[in-house]
């Protein structure tokens, strides 16, 4: 080849070259600040932990384990434990979960299934979202102010009235208590429960269905034979996310579970839970030891919520074989 | 559907009784649905009902709460407090988010990526009085004092999962010929993607951020123990700071009926932005999805 073509050839590889090592550049920049990024809430994910346990260091080092068995919570003696607030954690969600069970299911398989009405089926969903926006503090507003005077005056009495002979009805009613607080968390998990279940539902292969129904199921029998067998493990995961929600539950239960640290069987009775304590008695913790009980309380709190959306997430992602952001 | 054409039509030869039990099964779902519809429909007409009055008293929007016992006041320093931490939340959440779902969605196919989105999806399970610990012991407990910004910073880190899950999900749907024709241009892969598939998916990445300020408007459990509340019109984000939820959860608490007529002002004003936000969201969307 002579020198001229050479020069003529060289000029466009050059620069051809000089365009790559400049993309090459530019998407290493790119890709670093997107790792950079990521990386970023790994490092906000352990900072995040390590800041949970700093404020409850003093209560951790004084009380130890002995923290998650101790019933007294008595600030002026400086002594404190998790019991009452976990015993009340975990009635005030498993009475949400008796009564937003039943009816979120309900729900779910209507928007799923049922062919009846389905002009409904669009504004109710919409409702069902809007519910989910209501900012908690609006629903304890609500809670506060009509109901719990309607569970004072009518449901509570007439709990009594009928089923008084169970040790969970019986006693004075106040209308502030583990009942009232129940049914304000069945209603704030509501939404996440439908949701999750319309999917996990819609989400049964739709010849089973016409097999069941083919075979001279009717559609009650499909639904408890097929559908729920084949969406239990889903179903099941909803469930438990909507418990997670309920367990980290603050402000709408602080205004209405009556804030007294106490373990009793009576429904109506007040009680607290961990982040209503956390709330309710934040302004007021003077001291290291009861700042640190109440920190305290809040990783028992994020430990709990953790083991149950990582169980739930598990079921949810097997069946539904996608990843889904909850609602 | 054909679904239940099939069931009605073998309902003919059916024993009583299994048609029977289909029929209450039926009468029971509905009834189910309707059961979760109501407490929408109540809650909405009692925030209304009760608070228009106080947002139509004078000074509502326009004065300072008053001092307990004190009859009249507003919520301007609630008004004020709440647009700007969830403003300054939205700045140090958004572009992050988005850059984390830009990650998950163009290099996110691996081990990190799995690592990020496990992450994302614990921070979205966790309480949120969580975030407002975390706000406490890494702003409030440094700065030996309670402010607005470490309320801004709670909340951003509750907004990232919403915002960045929303973007990947928002990036992943953009068709690959897209990606593989700007590549074949020759154009470089940052171009590509921050020229064309973030723009095709900006609807997604738009919606993914006002419901994370939405959600993050409505917040009251971190806000406790980091803008902790202020009487005073406060601007200084590092100073303590009202907001309207903390207004909403203090005054209904207390036994002054026009302090309670505030809180429900304040909630019908909190409904109302959230559900504005909301709207505009989807409004969004629709106009992209066009």
């Amino acid at each position: 080849m002579s020198k001229g073509t050479a020069a003529l050839v060289a000029p466009p590889p050059l620069a051809g070259t000089g365009r790559r090592r400049r993309r090459i550049s530019g998407d290493r920049i790119f890709r670093a600040i997107a790792y950079g990024a990521a990386g970023l809430i790994l490092v906000i994910a352990g900072i995040f932990i390590i800041a949970l346990f700093i404020p409850a260091l003093p209560a951790i080092t004084r009380f130890g384990l002995g923290f998650f068995v101790s019933q007294t919570w008595d600030p002026v003696r400086s002594q404190f434990g998790a019991l009452p607030a976990i015993y009340g954690t975990l009635v005030t969600s498993a009475i949400a979960l008796v009564i937003a069970f039943p009816v979120g299911l309900g729900a779910a398989l209507f928007l799923a299934e049922d062919a009846r009405l389905r002009f409904l089926r669009g504004p109710l969903s919409f409702a069902i979202e809007l519910l989910a926006g209501i900012p908690s503090v609006v629903i304890g507003l609500w809670a506060f102010f009509i109901l719990t005077p309607l569970m004072r005056d009518n449901i509570d009495p007439f709990l009594k009235h009928t089923l008084g002979f169970l040790p969970i009805f019986q006693g004075s009613a106040s209308g502030y208590g583990f009942l009232t607080a129940g049914v304000v968390l069945a209603i704030m998990v509501l939404p996440i429960l439908i949701a999750l279940s319309r999917d996990v539902i819609r989400a049964v292969p739709r010849s089973l269905r016409e097999a069941s129904l083919a075979l001279g199921a009717t559609n009650a029998e499909t639904i408890w034979s097929v559908i729920l067998p084949y969406a239990r493990a889903g179903i099941t995961g909803a469930v438990l996310l909507s418990l997670g929600r309920a367990l980290g539950e603050t402000i709408a239960v602080t205004m209405v579970i009556g804030n007294r640290p106490q373990i009793t069987g009576s429904l109506f009775a007040s009680g607290y839970t961990l982040p209503s304590v956390i709330a309710n008695e934040f302004t007021e913790a003077v001291g290291d030891v009861y700042l640190g009980a109440l920190f305290y309380l809040g990783v028992v709190l994020v430990l709990i919520t953790i083991a149950v959306n990582v169980i739930a997430r598990l079921l949810v992602w097997r069946f539904t074989g996608s990843e889904r952001a909850a609602v | 559907m054909a679904f239940h054409r099939v069931g009605a039509g073998g309902g003919m030869s059916l024993p009583l009784i299994r048609t029977l039990v289909d029929r209450l099964v039926g009468g029971l779902i509905v009834l189910c649905v309707s059961v979760a519809a109501i407490p929408v429909l109540v809650l909405l007409l009692f925030v209304l009902i009760n608070g228009l009055p106080g947002m139509l008293t004078p000074g509502f929007f326009t004065d300072p709460p008053y001092p307990q016992g004190v009859p009249g006041g507003g919520v301007l320093n609630a008004i004020i407090g709440t647009l700007e931490i969830v403003g300054i939340g939205s700045l140090l959440a958004v572009p992050v988010g988005a850059l984390i779902g830009i990650f998950l969605s163009e290099y996110g196919r691996n081990q990190v990526g799995n690592t990020v989105r496990f992450i994302s999806d614990v921070f979205t399970g966790l309480p949120s009085i969580a975030f407002g610990i975390f706000g406490y012991t890494v702003v409030v407990l440094t700065t030996h004092h309670f402010s607005a910004l470490s309320a801004s910073i709670a909340l951003a880190v509750l907004m990232l999962p919403v915002i960045l899950r929303a973007t990947e999900t928002a990036l992943v749907l953009v068709p690959n010929s897209l990606r593989e024709a700007g590549l074949a241009l020759g154009a470089p892969r940052w171009r590509v993607t921050l020229e064309i598939i973030v723009p095709a998916a900006l609807g997604g990445i738009v919606t993914g951020a006002l419901l994370a300020m939405a959600r993050a408007a409505g917040e009251t459990a971190p806000l406790l123990f980091t803008a902790f509340g202020n009487d005073i019109v406060q601007t200084n984000p590092w100073q303590p700071m009202g907001a309207l939820s903390l207004t909403i959860f203090r005054n209904a608490l207390v036994p002054y009926p026009n302090l309670q007529q505030q809180a429900w002002a304040a909630g019908l004003l909190l409904v109302a932005l959230v559900a504005a936000t909301n709207i505009l969201a989807r409004i969004y969307v629709r106009r992209i999805q066009r």
